[in-house]
């Protein structure tokens, strides 16, 4: 980002060129008004139970997901070209490893708990009896 | 750079080198805010390793009490905008700077500096309050996961806000030389980080827990 910039001004760079890099009043505004409908909207149809809970579900993971991207571009100031793509690189390596790290688990676990549980307490009481 | 040297790749009899004689000499503070964004993604992989942590134990009640017995979303809802709101003035510090305006930017960040205090007392007195009620740490597994999680960032969060303080003296000190506007940034990027981490929390911990 800035430091992008001191590559070429060094650093005399005036700041009055750094706004693009830095955002405008405008840009955060839109983000912050995107965000606060974002949030608003999730904490209404749960509190609200607006909709059925499967529903209500999917509709506030993939606002999150939204949000998530908002906050990236407005108030990160993400995009593909800053540090020559690098930062954009390491966002995508970042992702991958994110998802593998939390559907990984989920998966593993889930199944381990699906098929190494004896099925409730009672049925373990039950063949722990029936050990030597 | 490296351009006023004959050929950093050849060695004086015109070998090729297969290392770098010398380090290239980039300016001071040019690759901090990509080395600070490396750091930000790797603290990124420490919360997913608390997510996933949760997601995986977050139906462990050990006949305890779940989310819908504990989480108030008021609350929740007052915690979010606080720290929505630390976000936006935290924007207005950076445009405050990017104007060469010490004041405005010194006055922008103690705004964000109360709002993050306020996050912080609404989620110790939250944790309190779970804790008066005997849901501390100890009494499940998905218990556990939720103090580690939320804890973990409520700790950045602090230590976001000693930064904030330690900045702030800074500026008063030196004003926006290079090297401030270099910590206003790197501040600005673990900061919004933080928000962005808020996001997940708010919306897979308090509001998918009130959905079960």
């Amino acid at each position: 980002m800035s430091a992008h910039q001191d590559m070429h001004h060094g650093h005399q760079a005036g700041h009055h060129d750094d706004a693009h890099d830095h955002g405008s009043y405008g840009s955060y505004m839109i983000g912050f008004a995107l965000s606060v409908i974002l949030t608003a909207i999730p904490f209404w149809l749960v509190m609200g139970e607006v909709l059925s809970p499967a529903t209500t579900g999917f509709i506030i993971v993939a606002f999150a997901a939204v949000q998530i991207v908002v906050h990236m571009i407005f108030f990160l100031h993400m995009n593909t070209r800053s540090e020559g793509g690098w930062t954009f690189m390491a966002l995508i390596f970042t992702v991958v490893i994110v998802v593998i790290t939390l559907a990984g688990s989920m998966w593993v676990m889930h199944h381990l708990n699906t098929n190494m549980m004896p099925h409730g307490d009672a049925g373990m009481v039950h063949e722990m009896s029936q050990m030597p | 750079m490296a351009t006023q040297a004959p050929n950093p790749y050849l060695d004086a009899q015109g070998r090729p080198l297969y290392h770098l004689a010398e380090e290239p000499h980039h300016p001071e503070g040019s690759s901090t805010s990509l080395g600070f964004w490396m750091y930000l993604m790797s603290d990124c992989l420490i919360f997913a390793c608390l997510f996933a942590t949760y997601a995986v134990l977050s139906g462990s009640f050990a006949a305890g009490p779940g989310p819908r017995d504990l989480f108030d979303l008021n609350l929740v809802a007052l915690n979010t905008a606080m720290l929505l709101f630390s976000s936006i003035t935290y924007g207005f510090a950076m445009l405050a700077s990017a104007k060469g305006r010490v004041g405005g930017t010194i006055g922008w960040l103690g705004v964000t500096g109360l709002f993050g205090l306020a996050f912080l007392g609404i989620e110790l007195y939250e944790f309190a309050h779970l804790i008066h009620e005997g849901a501390t740490p100890m009494r499940s597994g998905f218990l556990s996961a939720f103090f580690a999680l939320v804890g973990t960032h409520g700790l950045h969060v602090t230590f976001g806000l000693i930064w904030l303080v330690v900045l702030m003296v800074q500026l008063r000190m030196k004003g926006l030389i290079p090297a401030n506007m270099r910590r206003l940034m790197c501040l600005s990027m673990f900061w919004h980080f933080l928000d962005v981490i808020w996001i997940g929390v708010f919306t897979f911990v308090y509001l998918m827990g009130m959905l079960q």
